[in-house]
């Protein structure tokens, strides 16, 4: 029973409605449904009301935010608040965290796959031990270790560095990406393995040209899932960088704080910004990337 | 599953050809799993254990750490915020467990169904996920700010007000993830058990309750376990919404550790605060993997 990480809501979606109605009972999935109907406007509006809040805040001019609703539509919209963040290291912090993301996405990649598939492959007692490590590795918080990895990351002269972000953000992606990959890895069938045994293919030939090309679901799930864990990163950088060199765009935000103070315009317009780049992303790709985190969820 | 067959042992399967080189042909070698294992352990394995350890000693971050014997551990027992702490992290993983669950499940089944309206109001909600927790905590900062904000008073000022923030702030961010999930999950119920209850006459709820939620009980594992490590790190949500206040009413365990650690650099205290987190982490989580049969995953087709 091997599923398709990726959903196809358009492909499967049109066809039905097109039939006549008395035909065939309608899927479940296509009757409507008043009641949950009404509890999804609700949702729409505690969704909607931040976003609009915070759009109409970040374009309101400074003199005009104190003791401004922030619901109400600023009288003279400006774009300088925009300007102000603009000039403060944004783009900086944005390059950093696009670094920390493309490097903890391919470490985590590299080493995982591997690992994945001896897991899978192999049913000795040290590739159970190593699995159970990881499946017990989901539950510990990145918290609990940042004493210790402080002191490990001085100790290699890596504080205040990128390396400092990537490394550790990167080993705790791990968990959920060998239980991701492993899911999907066992879909392979065994058959197939077989198949290519016999045509004399060696484990790592296996690998790259059956097992890779077969679960790009699980890897792209993977690849999107670490990405958004160096994204949304903040503790790390937080403790293990200091100077404006290394900082990511969470720490840049949190900075903003102090620096814009009362300014609470010019902070929105960061939080604003702060998501124009995988809002794009999303625009772009919406499909992979929700098909992606919708394979977090295994089967 | 076609995989029954080859289930009894693969490697002592009779009958199936086997090549001279054993029975170990085709698998790879366990070398090919080292470096990931060993990055792992290096990045938190070790740090877990170094944090037991420095949890024995009196350290400020400079110099050499100075063994203290239990006196860390008997300060933390002591320590009138342990036990607040303990509390409110508890209460607060329990209701933002329930809160996000019970939504996300309602949303992720509705947004399940194939309607054209469906697709696009899913599409709206996915927002809030695009923005990091620092960002999302900074937007509610600014929203919840008295002089400013959409809600007059000061709601992050009580004790009530800045817990059910922190919830909020929390479900605002995650639920979109998790509605993900459960509409995953509801796409891979077989129609066929629709069918069945409907010929039996089950309405439209009784479906929902008797087949939809039975049959989410992995999807459910699985997002209930990122849910509560999730809310084990509302660290930046409590750091920028309330820092641990009013008084210390929403100090979560993380972060008094980090205010032990990097506010009076207490590293040594802090250690031992970090050691406790590892343990209750780890007791809970083998709770719910036990609880839930996750490590087997115990498939919800059964008997069908």
């Amino acid at each position: 029973m091997s599923h398709d990480t990726l959903p196809h809501p358009v492909k499967t979606g049109a066809a039905p409605v097109a039939r006549p109605a008395g035909r065939r009972r309608r899927h479940w999935t296509q009757r409507p449904n008043p009641l949950a109907g009404l509890g999804s406007i609700v949702w729409l509006v505690v969704v909607i009301v931040p976003v609009y809040a915070m759009i109409t805040a970040s374009l309101t001019p400074r003199d005009e935010a104190l003791g401004h609703n922030a619901l109400k539509p600023p009288s003279h919209p400006t774009l300088a608040n925009y300007s102000t963040v603009l000039h403060n290291g944004f783009f900086h912090y944005l390059w950093n965290t696009v670094l920390a993301a493309v490097a903890v996405v391919a470490i985590v990649l590299v080493l995982c796959v591997p690992l994945a598939y001896v897991a899978v492959r192999t049913r000795g007692f040290w590739s159970g031990a190593a699995f159970r490590l990881f499946l017990l590795g989901v539950a510990i918080p990145a918290q609990a270790v940042v004493v210790p990895l402080y002191l490990m990351i001085a100790k290699l002269n890596l504080y205040d560095s990128l390396l400092a972000i990537i490394l550790p953000t990167a080993a705790f992606a791990m968990p959920v990406a060998i239980l991701v990959l492993t899911g999907t890895l066992r879909d392979i069938s065994e058959e197939v393995y077989e198949a290519m045994a016999l045509d004399g293919a060696s484990p790592l030939r296996m690998l790259f040209q059956l097992v890779i090309p077969m679960s790009k679901g699980g890897i792209s799930t993977v690849g999107i899932y670490s990405a958004l864990q160096a994204w949304n990163g903040f503790l790390f950088p937080l403790i293990f960088t200091q100077s404006e060199g290394p900082r990511v765009l969470t720490l840049g935000l949190f900075n903003y704080v102090s620096q814009f103070g009362v300014n609470i315009p010019a902070l929105l317009a960061s939080v604003v910004l702060s998501g124009v780049p995988i809002f794009a992303v999303y625009l772009v790709a919406r499909r992979a990337l929700v098909g992606g985190l919708m394979g977090v969820g295994g089967k | 599953m076609s995989t029954s067959v080859t289930k009894g042992g693969p490697r002592t399967g009779a009958g199936r050809p086997r090549r001279g080189t054993g029975a170990n042909t085709g698998r790879p070698h366990a070398a090919l799993a080292l470096p990931g294992v060993l990055f792992f352990l290096f990045f938190a394995a070790v740090p877990m254990v170094l944090a037991f350890c420095l949890s024995f000693t009196q350290w400020n971050g400079l110099g050499n750490p100075q063994p203290v014997g239990l006196a860390n551990w008997r300060k933390l027992f002591d320590d009138g915020r342990l036990t607040q702490s303990l509390t409110v992290t508890v209460l607060l993983t329990v209701v933002s467990w329930a809160f996000q669950t019970v939504v996300s499940i309602l949303l992720g089944v509705w947004a399940a169904g194939r309607q054209r309206n469906r697709a696009i109001l899913s599409a709206i909600f996915f927002v809030p996920f695009l923005l990091s927790s620092t960002a999302i905590s900074l937007l509610f900062y600014a929203l919840l700010d008295p002089n400013f904000g959409i809600i007059h008073g000061d709601t992050l000022g009580s004790t009530n007000g800045a817990f059910l923030a922190i919830v909020f702030v929390g479900g605002w961010q995650f639920i979109p993830f998790h509605t993900l999930i459960y509409q995953g999950g509801a796409r891979q119920i077989p129609e066929v058990l629709y069918q069945a209850a409907a010929i039996d006459g089950a309405g439209r709820y009784r479906q929902f309750f008797s087949i939809t939620l039975p049959q989410l009980r992995n999807t459910a594992t699985t997002s209930g376990v990122l849910m509560v490590v999730g809310s084990l790190t509302y660290f930046e949500t409590v750091l920028i919404l309330t820092q641990g206040g009013p008084g210390t009413d929403t100090a979560i365990l993380p972060y008094l550790m980090y205010e032990a650690g990097f506010k009076s650099y207490d590293f040594g205290y802090a250690s031992a605060i970090a050691s406790f987190l590892v343990v209750a982490a780890t007791a809970l989580s083998l709770l719910l993997v036990r609880l839930s049969g996750f490590g087997t995953m115990r498939s919800t087709r059964e008997g069908m």
